[in-house]
């Protein structure tokens, strides 16, 4: 065995170690630790990529002395290592760009639990990723919501402290239908292990034997993951949340950990319950219908909105929206899109906050839109990058946006039914999208009397000036190289068999 | 009364002080146990009055009912879509639940070379003879690993939402804890005396018994934490904090759960590049057996306790 194969393993034990490691050394140290560990894991997950690139196949790495179904194993293939090195570059980039509101709105004394809160979200996000048992997934589900619940309330404001109860609430009754259907998968199955959950419900199916058992099961799952991930009608805790966070816990929030849930659900499809089935059941028509309603609702709400971080934070359900639509037409090219569209819009979200963060910065700290008037001319670089992130979220070409809403429309072409509705919600949705973005961008290039607030210029804010060309140019390479990271997700997918 | 002692040394007697705790004369927690006087809470009409006004108007204005169409037609559909979501989920679930196997017959599902391995092998694969600690442990410990680190996890956010850091106000924080908590009662602290190293000692039993009988890390660590509230409860912070902090819990998980991941880690990366542990399994039943598990079983029941303990003095008092 080549010791790369080791790599994914030593990254999910080295963000577990870390973070009760950041709990006993101070706010300072644990910054610098949670930095290393960080880089660490993304180098060797890029090598991991490499590996399996070159190799062409998955391997599968067991979890102690003993093979599945006893114990416990991981699995990497293309799609997995590309996830985990693009999630941390993502996670660097939003701890960079968030430090100095990290240290003027959080306690000194809390200061290192935001690392504890940090390392072990990475952990659980790696370990959604490699995890080939449904069990594990659940367990790591489980610190994922509580860490996210710890960045979100780590600000102690009234407000987060409400957005955390409410994340509290609806996350721990997304977890509660997904160890219902586990639950309800095992009684059927007798495995843990997705691969052999997969091979039993294929002899049921061929059996008939337990159809509705195994429908409720997909039911439960799909739906406790949508209610985690913030589809349409389960998004009330997702604006305060988002909205009101410290700077990078939002950009983290947003664009990895629902990332996560939705990342675990297409593993479910694809590796456990096997898309044939998915198609044949009615599921994937329900996580469609939502996701178009989810499309326009989010951006309707965006508009009606007068507070710019909850504006982002409301294009954000409308964002998932778009994901689960591509799930829901339940092909293999809408699959791909919704891949893409998870790493576009984790590129551009992030992106939008941290400029976001720029531009309130440059306006007294008010988020609201009358005090963002002519923002982006006292935060030169803030302005342009939130035009990118605009632009992109628009669907401007150059931009990731472009291409993720082009193979939305070329997954969505032939399809008998979903084609057409597919192409109007896409075409409201870009409308909707334009308006309020729009109409932010131009409110921050207009030119108003001086007194509104204080120019910030590129050297005041050194991190989050090259967080935010990062990200621009992460953008820019998602959107103008598309060809390849597309490949990479097919080649992914079909490892997933 | 003719009595052989004189009445100054009868006063001392325990059978002096048992009768007159009888005739109602004499009350032993009298001047020793400090307690303030709790009173009954109790709210004049005027007062209610003006407290569902309150809330009333502060509803009115937070909603502003008058003007937001979104929150009345909201309201009116709420209950009778809760009622009917409930209905569905019911006979949702019913059905479900009449489709699944029935339970303990021998040829469900479950029963197969999964469990069938884990009864058969267990003993000989682990060393356990607990074979339900094997399985967690052993089979399944990245799993477990997850799990001790989620209490981790629980306890930091408790920490968050709750530690307070002011500093400075002992005295005054002594007096909040007072407010409903009694000091120095001299029948919590007898029975205290009593009951707590033999909790102590029982909670250790069952954690080094885990791989043996019934029990391990997670039931004897919450036997430990139990004995720690109580101890707590009858003392007072100032006899606990002698021994137990807030520093003392940090550095004492960050021990369990690193010394748990490395543990793991040798074992996972030896099995997986299919080399020999060097970890012997030992003779199935000794107390110094079944490899690693032992070693596992302590640092789980340290972080159990622990998070126990903590989770009780972050909701009583915000820190220690």
């Amino acid at each position: 065995m080549d010791f790369v194969q080791n790599f994914p393993f030593m990254s999910i034990l080295l963000s577990l170690f870390s973070g009760p490691l950041c709990s006993i050394l101070d706010g300072k140290w644990a910054k610098r630790v949670n930095a290393i560990v960080i880089t660490t894991i993304g180098g060797l997950s890029v090598s991991v990529l490499l590996y399996v690139v070159r190799t062409g196949q998955a391997f599968v790495y067991r979890m102690g002395h003993f093979p599945a179904p006893w114990g416990n194993e991981i699995r990497v293939g293309v799609l997995e290592a590309f996830m985990a090195a693009f999630f941390c570059v993502i996670m660097l980039l939003c701890m960079v760009s968030g430090v100095r509101e990290r240290e003027e709105q959080i306690e000194e004394s809390r200061q290192n639990l935001y690392y504890v809160m940090a390392n072990l979200l990475l952990c659980s996000l790696l370990a959604l990723i490699y995890t080939n048992d449904l069990f594990t997934a659940y367990v790591f589900v489980e610190i994922n919501t509580i860490s996210a619940c710890g960045l979100i309330m780590i600000r102690q404001t009234g407000r987060t402290i409400e957005a955390a109860i409410r994340y509290m609430i609806m996350s721990l009754l997304g977890s509660g239908l997904l160890l219902l259907g586990i639950c309800h998968l095992y009684a059927v199955t007798g495995q843990l292990l997705m691969s052999n959950i997969r091979e039993q419900v294929q002899l049921l199916t061929a059996g008939h034997q337990y159809h509705i058992t195994l429908m409720v099961a997909l039911g439960l799952m799909s739906v406790g993951l949508a209610i985690k991930s913030a589809l349409y009608p389960f998004h009330a805790w997702l604006p305060d949340a988002y909205g009101y966070a410290t700077l990078s816990s939002s950009a983290i929030l947003s664009a990895l950990v629902s990332k996560g849930y939705i990342f675990l659900l297409i593993k479910i499809f694809y590796r456990v319950v096997g898309f044939e089935l998915v198609m044949e059941s009615r599921v994937a028509n329900v996580l469609f219908v939502f996701g178009i309603i989810g499309m326009i609702m989010g951006s309707v709400n965006a508009i009606r909105t007068d507070n710019l971080k909850r504006m982002i934070a409301y294009s954000s359900v409308a964002q998932i929206g778009y994901i689960y639509m591509g799930l829901g037409l339940a092909t293999e090219a809408g699959t791909v899109a919704s891949i893409y569209h998870v790493l576009s819009h984790a590129a551009t979200k992030s992106l939008l906050f941290v400029a976001a963060a720029g531009l309130t910065d440059a306006s007294r700290g008010e988020a609201h839109f009358k005090d963002i008037t002519g923002a982006a001319y006292r935060n030169k670089l803030a302005g342009v990058a939130f035009t990118a992130g605009s632009l992109s979220m628009v669907g401007m070409p150059m931009f990731s946006g472009f291409i993720s809403k082009l193979f939305f429309a070329q997954a969505a072409v032939g399809h008998t039914h979903k084609m057409l509705p597919t192409f109007i919600a896409l075409a409201i949705s870009t409308v909707l999208n334009a308006v309020y973005f729009m109409k932010t961008v131009i409110r921050i290039y207009t030119p108003v009397s001086e007194g509104t607030g204080r120019a910030v210029s590129l050297k005041e804010q050194p991190a989050k000036s090259a967080a935010l060309v990062c990200f621009i140019l992460l953008n820019l390479i998602l959107g103008l190289n598309s060809d390849p990271v597309i490949r990479l997700i097919q080649n992914g997918l079909g490892m997933f068999d | 009364m003719s009595r052989k002692v004189s009445e100054e040394e009868y006063q001392k007697t325990l059978s002096c002080k048992f009768r007159q705790w009888l005739d109602g004369t004499s009350d032993p927690y009298l001047g020793k146990v400090e307690m303030r006087k709790q009173e009954p809470f109790r709210e004049t009409e005027q007062d209610r009055a003006e407290r569902e006004k309150d809330r009333k108007r502060l509803k009115e204005r937070v909603y502003d009912l008058e003007n937001n169409l979104e929150v009345r037609i909201f309201n009116r559909f709420y209950r009778v879509f809760s009622v009917l979501f409930c209905i569905f989920l019911v006979v949702m679930l019913l059905a479900a639940v009449s489709d699944l196997p029935p339970h303990g017959k021998a040829d469900n599902p479950v029963n197969n070379e999964v469990s069938r391995r884990y009864i058969e092998k267990g003993l000989e694969e682990t060393g356990a003879v607990n074979i339900v600690t094997g399985m967690i442990l052993d089979y399944r410990a990245f799993d477990t690993l997850g799990e001790s680190h989620v209490l981790f996890v629980a306890t930091c956010t408790v920490l968050i939402l709750l530690r307070s850091d002011k500093k400075g106000d002992k005295e005054e924080d002594e007096n909040n804890d007072r407010l409903h908590e009694p000091k120095n009662d001299i029948i919590l602290q007898t029975v205290a005396k009593i009951l707590v190293p033999p909790i102590f000692i029982f909670g250790i039993y069952i954690i080094l018994a885990g791989h043996l009988g019934p029990g391990g890390g997670f039931s004897g660590g919450a036997v430990i934490g139990a004995g720690l509230i109580l101890y707590l409860n009858a003392f007072g912070f100032a006899k606990t904090e002698r021994f137990f902090t807030a520093k003392t819990y940090r550095r004492m998980s960050f021990c369990a759960l690193a010394c748990y991941s490395i543990a793991k880690s040798y074992s996972f990366y030896t099995g997986a590049n299919h080399m020999e542990s060097i970890i012997p399994l030992g003779t199935p039943g000794a107390i110094l057996s079944s490899g690693l598990i032992l070693v596992l079983n302590i640092c789980v029941g340290i972080v159990v306790a622990g998070t126990m303990y903590t989770f009780y003095v972050m909701f009583r008092k915000g820190n220690y």
